[in-house]
């Protein structure tokens, strides 16, 4: 009992350093895949100098930010002013705990989940993890004593905000079919082609662009706009605190699109599976839905950078309109619609 | 009104539909448009290795010429300093002394040639000016230099290096 309970900690605590690890990689990377595919999409080369391809240009980032002068202002609310990217890339990477990142995976007899806990409110612990993330953002804004950063804090406040209901109205159309919050469950359920994306077409847009808008990505990263409000939140960081938001922000970014792929696009399930796990055993089976998963977030990563270079940032009034006056109502329609169409479904005996 | 050109407009400002508020079918259009982008090939130089080839009528660094048996053209007549727009160059002549006949191609030549690239706009009207066709802006780029002085190009580095020893 004590033995086997030391074994199941252990091997929690190896999966979050495995987890975390992936995601602190991935961030990394995605600082340097966001330059590629800007240079890409603008006909130019990108970063190159680094090693091959430029491959070692973000620990050349990296080191600069850790070796930059580090300023804390006169009047900032020393404290707060290091709380706030502290709690950005806390809440950041705390969300990665409820994905699940495959099957069971059977290593040398031992039956591990490749999740770090399947709590049955996983869908809720992000929305709630989510909704602090703002929290980073409004101290890191607050404590700088600069109009232009609580400008930028109060905007990303407000935004969050008002995307997250949208957000979770869009969710509740799938929880209403799904009848579970575990995203075990929900990922389990989308076995074979049962993919939610089919299902919720409508629920899937809604909460893709509310998805960009929770990431402060562009075309709604209002809060670091950095024509009208000099840098945003931001303006007064520096060094690697300015770091940790930026790095906060691909996080984020990672583990938003391991929830879309979770939720909507069948998470590690793919075509082919239950052939593939009994070719492969139990080891590499589930590893392969791993690998699939994985892939399917690299796509939702690549269609963030895609939208970034391609869509100018949105005005203010014009992305309270879309959030209040479109994405909400299409989200509660979306709502009746499921209802409705799943009862006359249920109806003919579906 | 008749209109003056034909490139006239009507300008309507009608109030967007739901589709247009939904900003959808735009944003579509310009993922189309990046989307292709992405595969096209990049125009990057990569400078310090590769460097741009100037178009033929590139007007850089000035070079003064010589003729076909080497000898230095320019007969210090002064037409560009006066056709100098900035004033940028100055020149004192010398008379040809006997024995330099192979160096100096008329009587008369400049002892002192001096451009103030400072100063210089590369307008090119020296070389229309030239009766001689002895000054040619055909060269680089200027080189950055630390000092002004060092800006100052004197014969031994606008003459064209002699022909073959």
């Amino acid at each position: 009992m004590e033995l086997a309970f030391i074994g199941f900690v252990g091997q929690k605590f190896i999966l979050v350093g495995i987890i975390f690890a992936i995601s602190l990689v991935v961030a990394m990377y995605s600082t340097y895949a966001e330059r590629k595919i800007a240079a890409f999409f603008q006909d130019r080369i990108g970063p190159n100098r680094a090693g091959p391809f430029g491959m070692l240009q973000p620990l050349a980032d990296g080191m600069k930010m850790f070796m930059k002068e580090e300023i804390i202002p006169t009047h900032a609310n020393a404290f707060l002013f290091i709380v706030g990217p502290s709690l950005a890339i806390l809440t950041a990477c705390i969300g990665s705990a409820v994905i699940p990142w495959g099957q069971q995976i059977t290593i040398a007899g031992h039956v591990i989940d490749l999740q770090v806990t399947d709590i049955n409110v996983g869908v809720l612990y992000i929305f709630g993890v989510v909704s602090l993330g703002v929290y980073g953002v409004m101290i890191g804004g607050w404590a700088s004593n600069n109009k232009y950063s609580l400008l930028g804090a109060i905007r990303a406040a407000s935004q969050n905000i008002s995307y997250e209901i949208a957000m979770g109205l869009s969710i509740i159309a799938l929880l209403m079919l799904t009848g579970t919050l575990s995203l075990k469950e929900i990922a389990e359920q989308q076995h074979g082609w049962h993919w939610n994306i089919i299902k919720q077409p409508l629920g899937f847009l809604i909460f893709i662009i509310c998805a960009f808008a929770e990431t402060n990505r562009t075309p709604f990263d209002l809060p670091e706009c950095e024509t009208e409000l000099v840098g945003g939140y931001h303006t007064e960081y520096s060094s690697m605190k300015l770091g940790f938001y930026l790095f906060a922000e691909y996080i984020n970014m990672f583990i938003s699109s391991a929830v879309m792929a979770t939720l909507y696009w069948g998470g590690y399930n793919y075509p082919g599976m239950d052939f593939m796990n009994n070719l492969l055993g139990p080891t590499w089976g589930p590893l392969l839905g791993f690998v699939i998963l994985f892939g399917k977030i690299l796509c939702f990563i690549f269609f963030f950078m895609w939208v970034r270079w391609t869509i100018p940032r949105f005005r203010y009034d014009q992305l309270m309109d879309l959030g209040w006056k479109i994405l909400i109502p299409l989200a509660i329609a979306n709502i009746v619609l499921t209802g409705v169409v799943s009862t006359v479904l249920r109806h003919f005996g579906y | 009104m008749e209109s003056l050109t034909s490139r006239r407009k009507l300008v309507a400002s009608k109030p967007l539909n739901f589709w247009e508020r939904a900003y959808l079918p735009a944003i579509l259009s310009g993922l189309r448009i990046t989307g292709k982008h992405f595969f096209r090939k990049p125009v990057t130089i990569s400078y310090p290795e590769v460097k741009r080839e100037f178009s033929e009528n590139f007007r850089g660094m000035h070079s003064l010429k010589r003729d076909e048996e080497g000898r230095e053209r320019c007969t210090a007549c002064g037409l560009c300093a006066l056709s100098c727009p900035a004033e940028a160059i100055t020149m004192i002549a010398a008379e040809r002394q006997k024995g330099e006949e192979k160096l100096y191609r008329e009587e008369k030549y400049a002892a002192v040639y001096e451009i103030n690239m400072l100063r210089c706009i590369f307008c090119g009207l020296c070389e229309e000016a030239c009766p001689k066709e002895a000054i040619y802006l055909d060269g680089d780029i200027v080189p950055s230099n630390y000092l002004r002085k060092d800006f100052i190009y004197g014969k031994d580095k606008l003459v064209e290096a002699p022909l073959n020893q």
